[in-house]
């Protein structure tokens, strides 16, 4: 194959950037650029820099510096984790992997010329890329929200300042107040976060403000892990959460961020917090690339690159690829997939046909974790599920609590495996 | 582990093994061809609506039909037979639609769904292709019922003898450290560094037989061949 050697546009941000890693650039080497430092991202950085043994020059894209991993948000709003131990650095990346590690946001990429370009001004040349940018929101999705007054009503929905809004608006509402959460259509990240998150809003109530009310509104007719949600809601939130489906108006809300209400089907509510989690999309960068068809960008079952492209791949919340949900375990399964498919054409190491799989660990209360969990194989046309499991309703306490200790088992091996 | 009880199960194992129940290889197929399900589908259409706005008649609407239990939609009279065996715990999947399309009396006994059964295996395959369609997807509701199937081949019994390949292990262990940490810590998850190769195959086919019962574990190893538990084993025995 061919490799282009580009001439490289020097500017400031990405001499600077480049001059951050220790590694000496060898002419000639074939280039990776991933754009997005999340599980996807970081991981695919990671295992093909690791994997490659320096035969791949790796450079990734992400603004910020320190990444708070939106998975195990909801913890922290229930007062399980510490916001400062979901935040994770880049250091190792760069130090021990030799990735070279571009704090900036990219906001074009050239697919003639195999460029991508810096806000910042500068350009990046790619032999193959990878985009991970996440999911961003659907305009207009909830009528009356927008990004704008995203203060007054979080969606908490991206990990870090959000979730430390919406948990310090949960804590200051009134004795017997009323929390709301628009729930979103599906497709969506994470499946049963919002309703996990709904477990830690009423366990942080609980505490601080028992007789305070949950207001659902959800547009879907069911939703993941429903039967043991419902199950963890009676037995340690009795009386606290209700929830208006489809069936009620639940899919025909307008919100009022000035005056704090809600309206559902024509009935106005008012909410002293209003969680609300709208439509979702591809990421802005994944769009503008021309990779999507309606929300969400096509990629191959068997290796997570773009239908449309050849040279890019697609991982996580933004691909569209059958039957994995939208977490940050798919994403970290994708990415290792696209890693061995992008190395073996660049180096000609081996490719192996593509497994992947997903777990999703929820808490419903202290000690009581569950879990869901599929594997998944690609199919002429998608990436199929082709077995599952999910906790059972009834379970002991023992298993509950192992389920809850494996989940942060889980956090921490997701999380090296994401940045070393 | 215990040794005792890696002994046992390594019995239970070899005894399982022996049986010929060893699965490998497994590789994903769909459930069959939904466009020549949906002109199957015609020889149902006289009792079962499928697809919006789809309404109960003679037989309930079908959709959300996989992962369904029996006889569980509101204001549907079923027979007594299919009440009962919805009450037993009976659940449409893919396995249980399969058997009850094909003869739906050696299923339910006093089902009243007349139908006399449809023979070919393909057939059935195809028109499940088409119904699957109309039930929550994975995406949207990951414990939904898959939507392909695993073809599997019986293998030989020669399986704790087989040398595993380290390098074949290390490519392979991805799939692993998304929980297990490669350095060995253990915080909530157990370290699977430096076991002994056969101990580490022997609790392998241990989750792979369901003799364990962890269904995380289940999962992983019930798509390991047996050379890739092997490749395992040696890459894990030799971490640093």
């Amino acid at each position: 194959m061919t490799l282009n050697r580009r001439a490289f546009i020097g500017t400031t941000a990405a001499a600077a950037a480049t001059l951050t890693t220790p590694m000496v650039r060898a002419q000639g080497r074939p280039r990776v650029v991933v754009v997005g430092g999340g599980a996807g991202g970081a991981t695919a950085a990671r295992y093909i820099a690791k994997d490659s043994q320096g035969a791949i020059d790796v450079t990734l894209v992400e603004p910020t510096r320190t990444y708070y991993t939106c998975f195990f948000s909801n913890l922290y709003i229930g007062g399980f984790q510490e916001m400062a131990d979901l935040g994770h650095g880049y250091g190792t990346l760069a130090s021990d992997y030799g990735i070279n590690v571009v704090h900036d946001w990219v906001v074009g990429v050239d697919r003639d010329a195999k460029t991508v370009a810096l806000a910042s001004g500068g350009a990046l040349p790619y032999d193959r890329l990878i985009l991970s940018p996440g999911i961003d929101f659907v305009e207009g999705s909830v009528p009356g929200w927008s990004i704008e007054n995203q203060d007054e009503m979080p969606h908490a929905y991206k990990g870090g300042t959000q979730a430390e809004l919406l948990k310090a608006q949960v804590m200051a509402m009134p004795e017997g107040g009323r929390y709301a959460m628009i729930a979103p259509p599906n497709p969506y990240r994470c499946p049963p976060g919002p309703y996990e998150r709904i477990t830690m809003v009423a366990h942080a109530l609980k505490q601080n403000n028992p007789t305070a009310k949950i207001l659902i509104v959800d547009p879907k007719a069911k939703f993941s892990k429903q039967a043991l949600f419902e199950e963890g809601w009676q037995k340690h939130y009795s009386g606290m959460i209700e929830r208006i489906g489809p069936d009620f108006g639940g899919d025909n809300v307008e919100v009022d961020p000035a005056a704090m209400t809600v309206n559902i089907d024509g009935v106005v509510e008012n909410v002293d917090v209003c969680n609300v989690i709208p439509a979702q999309k591809a990421g802005r960068i994944v769009h503008e690339a021309g990779l999507t068809e309606g929300n969400w960008a096509p990629v191959e079952p068997e290796s997570m690159r773009s239908t449309m492209d050849e040279n890019i791949w697609v991982l996580g919340d933004s691909s569209s690829q059958g039957d994995m949900p939208k977490s940050g375990y798919s994403a970290n399964s994708q990415a290792k997939v696209a890693a061995m498919t992008i190395r073996g054409e660049l180096t000609g190491s081996n490719v192996f046909p593509a497994r992947y799989s997903n777990t999703c660990w929820s808490l419903i209360a202290t000690d009581d974790g569950v879990k869901v969990g599929a594997s998944y194989e690609p199919t002429e046309e998608k990436i199929s599920s082709v077995s599952s499991f999910i906790s059972q309703t009834g379970e002991d306490a023992a298993l509950r609590r192992q389920t809850y200790e494996e989940s942060l088992g889980w956090y921490s091996g997701i999380t090296t495996d994401m940045f070393g | 582990m215990a040794n005792a009880a890696a002994r046992h199960i390594a019995g239970l194992v070899w005894a399982a093994l022996l049986a010929g129940a060893a699965l490998a290889d497994e590789e994903a197929v769909p459930i069959g061809d939904a466009d020549r399900g949906a002109e199957l589908y015609t020889q149902c259409v006289g009792c079962h609506q499928v697809g919006r706005d789809a309404e109960n008649r003679i037989g309930p609407h079908l959709n959300d039909l996989f992962g369904r239990r029996a006889g569980a939609i509101d204001g549907f009279r079923y027979s007594e037979g299919l009440a009962r065996m919805g009450a037993d715990g009976l659940t449409w999947t893919l396995e249980t639609l399969d058997a009850y399309i094909e003869n739906p009396r050696a299923l339910v006994s006093r089902t009243r769904m007349a139908y006399p059964g449809m023979e070919s295996a393909e057939d059935r395959a195809d028109l499940l292709a088409y119904l699957r369609q109309f039930s929550a997807s994975p995406a949207n509701i990951p414990e939904a019922e898959p939507t392909a199937i695993r073809r599997e081949v019986d293998l030989p019994p020669e399986v704790l003898e087989i040398a595993g390949d380290p390098a074949y292990g290390e490519y392979l262990s991805a799939e692993c450290t998304t929980c297990h940490r490669r350095d060995g810590a253990s915080e909530g998850i157990p370290s699977i560094t430096n076991w002994p190769e056969e101990d580490f195959v022997v609790a392998m086919h241990a989750y792979k037989q369901q003799i364990r019962p962890h269904p995380v574990m289940q999962m992983m190893a019930g798509r390991l061949s047996d050379e890739e538990i092997a490749a395992l084993a040696a890459y894990f025995a030799r971490i640093d």
